[in-house]
């Protein structure tokens, strides 16, 4: 579509939507990358009104709990591990404002990966060495790593091990609608989790609490798209969950992959920044592959450990506030001194709030 | 180094192809007559790889500083340079460096008149170092100035953005993504006195070097304490540098320039610099890209394809390193 038609399109459905809407409308979406394609796109200037769009728990660095945060930290200063970590870890601060980068800048072997499979090839580079890859991710990254371990273990390589921190989306969905303190009329849903995922593990946002979500693609137009589907639902109250990205998610998801995840790890509990605890939402890796489990390797327990000081990221995530509402956003904390992930992260709402303005 | 290795450098390979009057006499320091307005400019290239898709090592550091001296609206015309060599370097090297450096020199009717080397033990830099300082005479009766920038007035660039930096990066990261990917080094100083001699008034001309347009412009609408508003359809961009950019998850707009100049100036003289700009081979794709405001003041807004605004920041912390 030419640029002229698509801003012509794009300006059409917002004053529909707001025309329909007769009050406030929040909807929250909970992907890295639908927050980076709504500010850089310039969409979230032309939001009308009456829609609310607030970024929820997203991004998995961002998610990643202090007290996880803090394990990575114990095994990257092992002498004996070359820790493999994408590329965002590097500067997300611990409890203490201590971050993998400083770490490394005294010596400790931390790597940068684009994929877990790069892991395993400095695992056959580098035999005298354990090297452990940090697995921070949701259901989109998890069969990568899941096939990385079964791929170890045809190999017979002894000396590679992944520490699981991953999680999946829907069991944080569940805790912001039961639990949570924001209201939410409508829920963009993440596109590429949904490919791994399909459907139906969100049927019970629109039967069990009767709020509409769309999932969708992340071109603007997509976005749009997806908004006007969401405010007619609303409208109609006839909530339901619609698939607007067909062209990636069909509606089982993706079965290989979901075969991956089974086979090698199992639901957990996981610990997620601001929450806490929630059941059965994290993964970690099944006995049938404990050699690959870094946590039983290096014999890890989690330590009792809080936010950096003044951080609130944790709301941040849940909706409760926004990066502006923070009184560190832009003074203490920026993207060159970050005092929490959000601010780090590419894909964090603090560091698109702070680059894209609005 | 002992006195005789030099001296045998020094002519083989610095006067055979960096020749001229003043730098043959092999004095101490070189004698040059200037008129008294001067730009004086000076810049250390520590770029890796020394050799890239586009150019090198040689042609960016004479091609650099004579885009840094012309940048006032002056004519550049004497450099010195400086090299910091490491041990075991090959001559072979230094040999197509220098002679790239002729080139470049000879392109923008500059001359080398003065220099000095050092070879240092192995690990002390990395390859090669060079440090060129240079000298030019303002032409224009107010130099141009970040500070000139006033709402009201256009930005114009004089070709594609991003070329640079995505040349350096995809060479230094060794990948091959199939595109025409070519760093645009190149003196500028000529285009540059064309449109000085022949627009009755330009506000300010600043080349996107380190952090590409978005951080010079930054660094304009605060200088200037003005906002500019760019418009993201309007951005001059090479189909294979948008779309290794797209792959590798880079912004063109923070990308280096090394061929490139800003020019910010009235509205009524946009038309002629453009045609100026497009008759020359290094401003074929010259385009008007923004428009200075007023509010929000020291900021950078872009106007994005889909009709909507967002800010251009500052880029924080070193996006690329050893770029230049």
């Amino acid at each position: 579509m030419d640029h002229n038609k698509l801003q012509h399109k794009i300006k059409e459905t917002f004053d529909r939507i707001q025309e329909r809407l007769k009050g406030p409308f929040r909807f929250m979406e909970v992907c890295g990358t639908h927050t980076v394609s709504i500010f850089r796109s310039g969409l979230k200037s032309l939001f009308p009104h009456l829609l609310e769009h607030i970024s929820g728990p997203g991004c998995p660095v961002c998610v990643t709990h202090p007290r996880d945060i803090a394990m990575g930290m114990e095994l990257a200063e092992n002498p004996d591990v070359i820790f493999a970590i994408f590329g965002d870890m590097m500067r997300v601060p611990d409890s203490n404002g201590i971050t993998l980068k400083d770490l490394r800048a005294k010596g400790a072997n931390i790597v940068v990966c684009y994929s877990p499979l790069d892991s395993l090839k400095l695992a056959l580079k580098n035999i005298d060495k354990e090297i452990v890859f940090w697995g921070i991710g949701f259901e989109t990254t998890v069969p990568t790593v899941g096939a990385t371990i079964t791929e170890a273990k045809k190999m017979g390589i002894k000396n590679f091990s992944v520490l699981s921190h991953h999680k999946i989306i829907p069991p944080v969905l569940k805790f912001l609608v039961e639990y949570g303190e924001v209201e939410i009329n409508g829920f963009l849903l993440p596109g590429h989790v949904s490919t791994i995922i399909g459907i139906s593990p969100y049927e019970f946002l629109a039967k069990d609490h009767k709020i509409p979500s769309v999932i969708a693609g992340f071109d603007p137009i997509d976005i749009v798209y997806a908004l006007d589907m969401l405010t007619s639902m609303y409208i109609c109250n006839s909530p339901k969950i619609l698939n607007c990205y067909e062209r990636a998610v069909k509606p089982k998801g993706n079965k290989k992959a979901q075969r991956v995840i089974k086979e090698v790890f199992k639901v957990s509990d996981a610990y997620w920044r601001g929450i806490g605890k929630i059941e059965a939402s994290g993964l970690e890796i099944r006995d049938t592959y404990k050699e690959f489990d870094a946590k039983k390797r290096f014999g890890l327990t989690p330590k009792d450990v809080g936010e950096p000081k003044g951080c609130r990221c944790g709301e941040v995530l849940q909706g409760k506030i926004s990066p502006k509402d923070c009184p560190l956003f832009g003074k203490k904390c920026t993207p060159i001194s970050p005092v929490g992930p959000c601010m780090v992260s590419t894909e964090g709402s603090c560091a698109a709030y702070y680059k894209y303005g609005v | 180094m002992g006195g005789l290795a030099s001296s045998r450098l020094i002519s083989e390979i610095f006067i055979k192809y960096l020749s001229n009057e003043i730098l043959d006499s092999l004095d101490d320091a070189a004698y040059l007559k200037l008129s008294p307005r001067l730009s004086f400019s000076t810049d250390t290239y520590t770029i890796d790889p020394i050799f890239f898709p586009g150019g090198d090592i040689g042609s960016l550091c004479i091609s650099g500083t004579v885009n840094d001296i012309a940048m006032l609206g002056a004519r550049p015309k004497y450099l010195s340079c400086g090299f910091i060599i490491e041990e075991g370097f090959l001559i072979s090297d230094l040999e197509k460096i220098v002679k790239s450096m002729a080139h470049t020199a000879q392109k923008a009717g500059v001359l080398v008149v003065t220099g000095d080397t050092k070879v240092v033990p192995k690990g002390s830099v990395d390859k090669i170092f060079i440090n060129t300082s240079g000298i030019g005479e303002v032409i224009l009766d107010i130099p141009l100035s970040g500070k000139r920038a006033s709402p009201g007035d256009k930005v114009i660039i004089n070709g594609t953005i991003g070329d640079h930096g995505l040349a350096i990066f995809t060479a230094r990261e060794g990948l091959d993504l199939d595109f025409d990917i070519k760093s645009d080094c190149a003196p500028v100083n000529n285009l540059i006195l064309k449109l000085v001699e022949n627009i009755p008034e330009i506000h300010v001309m600043r080349d996107p070097t380190r952090g590409g347009v978005a951080t010079t412009l930054n660094e304009i609408a605060i200088q200037s304490n003005v906002c500019i508003e760019l418009f993201e359809d309007a951005l001059p961009i090479k189909s294979g540098v948008k779309e290794g950019c797209d792959i590798l998850g880079l912004d063109p707009l923070y990308l280096a320039n090394e061929g490139k100049f800003i020019c910010i100036l009235p509205e009524k003289y946009v038309k002629p610099a453009l045609e100026i700009l497009r008759e020359d081979h290094l401003g074929k794709h010259a385009a008007l890209i923004g428009e200075v405001t007023d509010t929000p003041k020291g900021k950078v807004v872009l106007n994005t394809k889909i009709g909507g605004k967002r800010i251009i920041s500052m880029l924080e912390g070193e996006h690329l390193p050893r770029i230049c």
